[in-house]
């Protein structure tokens, strides 16, 4: 820096002198530019221009097969006016289900993290690999396991039990009744949330300085809950963060449960019909993707939004 | 001299193992409490594991009792030797789907770590001009719905001349941003005094990357690679949309098909019990190395 010319302090930089400045700071870092170049190119290609490309066909009617028609702003007109489904059950649906999957989820990724962390070595992994586990076989018991616990008559495990100890008359008919299809899909999902989040905090809570637990006794501190609050948790922000905006990703995107379960899509009554599957049924049953590319951008504002205002919630703790 | 210095050391382990005792004792307990405590949720959790063995090594009497039992009564591994036999009468027999699978498993996964890791150095160790954008972008992709996308992908393949090639196969997944970001929130935690001290003693960037960097975190690495390899090893996507010869297509395409629209049929559902199984061992083997390495390196790394 001391090679630049002093500047007078109140003179604004002009255009030529501030582009000047950047093409400079730009080529001092030519070597950053290098390392993320490989990525950037494949991210550019197949994701950016795809979004890019989606963000426009939404303004669109597109049904796959001829050339895309400007609509304007029409789909989203229609999706918060016209579309019944969406107001009334896809959207209240999408927010039980996140309320209930999201916090909870971390919270349990948190907390098993943790215990595990506890264990010895061998054990650890083993206690690890069963709770990814559901996240491994990424759904192909998950249907299978689950259907057969709730299955309709008594044949199915719940049912035959509930029958066994004299709790209900008849079996019910868990998975096609609306009363019990979200509720069941919150179960699954919360089970099946141990994924990479989990997988994140665990290698976070190991990285943790053993050295830092002994300081901190040495300074007072003598519960096993005072360590989390005031050690584990502060050293491991970034995991946390990523975990955070992980579950919210899992939840906003998480589709196809219902409609695995319940084996229709659209699921009985829209009893659990999310956000994807909202996607699915306009992109590649109705083949209406202008309206379908309308809705994940909806989809991916209120992911935004949330991921903001996490990161609003983690922040002022992070200069503490 | 060396003596005393030998005494010293000895002094200094004698009290290192003491201190190691104590605090073994002191820990024992509640990880015997901990152990005991999570085991009913572990079994509880592993029941997809255990499902998954069973059902492959089924009879077809019992595949298709109700309600099913879990575990296995007569085992057989007549399901492994049908799905062996069925495709002998086809063109495309079942060892070139699992050529292709492990050539665009392996490619695709090593591409995803290493251009992830490269990626993730300068967006958190260099300010430099535009990193806060390529940063919100990634963290803006993550929250993309890729339904949505599959078409203009479809269109970008299709205009780059790469359909029915590997490097079809392998591109589209190159661009894991879950990766970047997670390697960009683990090197975060890299003390920057560190690579200051590095750069004085005369290390270039590419070698503090690899020298210091990369080893601190591993254990981002080692989980980065159990997610890259599920998402290869898993992948319909690329072989059902960018590829349209059969002898191009992948191991779980294959196993797509054999219980695609046949799901109230009898036929096949032993082999593809068995396939199912063929599928997850790999992803279990991945997870158990790579776990481990995580685990033992946290033990060993002393830079902090």
């Amino acid at each position: 820096m001391s090679g630049a010319p002093a500047r007078p302090v109140n003179r604004k930089p002009g255009i030529s002198e501030r582009m000047n400045f950047l093409l400079k700071e730009m080529w001092k870092y030519r070597l950053s530019y290098l390392f993320i170049l490989p990525f950037m190119a494949m991210f550019i290609v197949f994701i950016l221009i795809p979004v890019v490309s989606g963000v426009l066909l939404s303004f669109t009617y597109f049904n796959a097969f001829d050339f895309p028609s400007w609509r304007g702003w029409l789909n989203y007109q229609n999706l918060f006016s016209q579309d019944i489904i969406f107001l009334q059950h896809v959207l209240p649906n999408s927010f039980k289900f996140a309320v209930f999957v999201g916090p909870v989820g971390y919270i349990l990724a948190f907390l098993l993290a943790w215990l595990i962390a506890q264990l010895p070595n061998t054990m650890r992994t083993w206690y690890a690999l069963a709770m990814y586990a559901p996240s491994l076989s990424a759904g192909i018991a998950m249907t299978v396991v689950w259907t057969v616990m709730f299955t309709g008559d008594r044949s199915g495990y719940i049912n035959s039990f509930l029958l066994k100890w004299g709790i209900i008359e008849k079996p019910v008919l868990f998975l096609l009744d609306k009363d019990f299809l979200l509720n069941i899909m919150i179960i699954v999902s919360i089970w099946s949330s141990m994924g990479i989040g989990f997988l994140a905090i665990l290698a976070g809570i190991l990285n943790v300085d053993r050295q830092l637990y002994e300081a901190g006794r040495i300074d007072g501190i003598s519960s096993r809950l005072q360590e989390v609050w005031y050690i584990t948790i502060p050293m491991m922000k970034p995991q946390m963060m990523f975990a955070a905006i992980m579950a919210i990703v899992h939840t906003i995107k998480s589709g196809g449960i219902g409609v695995q379960l319940s084996g229709t899509n659209p699921t009985p009554n829209y009893a659990g019909q999310l956000l994807i599957d909202h996607i699915n049924d306009y992109g590649f049953i109705r083949f209406e993707l202008g309206y379908a590319s309308a809705i994940s951008i909806v989809v991916l504002l209120m992911c935004y939004a949330l991921s903001k205002f996490f990161g609003y919630l983690f922040a002022p703790k992070e200069d503490e | 001299m060396q003596e005393a210095r030998m005494t010293a050391m000895q002094r200094k382990l004698k009290i290192k193992w003491s201190d190691f005792v104590l605090a073994l004792k002191l820990i024992d307990r509640a990880q015997i409490w901990i152990a005991i405590c999570l085991l009913p949720l572990a079994i509880f959790m592993l029941l997809p594991l255990v499902y998954l063995f069973n059902h492959a090594f089924k009879p077809l009497h019992e595949l298709f009792k109700f309600p099913p039992t879990f575990i296995v009564r007569e085992p057989t591994t007549g399901n492994f030797s049908e799905l062996f036999a069925m495709t002998e009468s086809t063109i495309v027999p079942v060892s070139r789907y699992v050529f292709n699978s492990v050539v665009v498993t392996l490619l695709s996964s090593v591409a995803m770590v290493i251009t992830g890791a490269m990626c993730a150095y300068p967006l958190s160790k260099h300010p430099f001009p535009g990193s806060k954008l390529v940063l919100g972008l990634i963290m803006l992709s993550l929250l993309f719905a890729t339904e949505a996308i599959a078409i203009p992908r479809f269109i970008v393949i299709q205009s780059l001349g790469i359909m029915n090639t590997y490097l079809g196969h392998v591109l589209p997944l190159v661009a894991m941003p879950v990766g970047v970001f997670l390697l960009k929130q683990f090197m975060d935690q890299v003390p920057n005094e560190l690579l200051e001290a590095a750069k004085i003693d005369g290390a270039k960037e590419f070698k503090i990357f690899l020298r210091i960097v990369m080893p601190i975190v591993t254990p981002a690495i080692a989980t980065i690679s159990i997610l890259a390899f599920q998402s290869a090893w898993g992948n319909i996507e690329t072989s059902t949309l960018f590829m349209q010869e059969d002898s191009m297509k992948t191991l779980p395409f294959y196993m797509s098909t054999l219980t695609a629209g046949l799901s109230n049929s009898v036929a096949r559902q032993g082999a593809a019990a068995a396939g199912a199984l063929i599928m997850f061992l790999p992803s279990l083997l991945i997870f158990l190395i790579f776990q481990r390495k995580v685990i033992t390196t946290m033990a060993h790394s002393g830079i902090k």
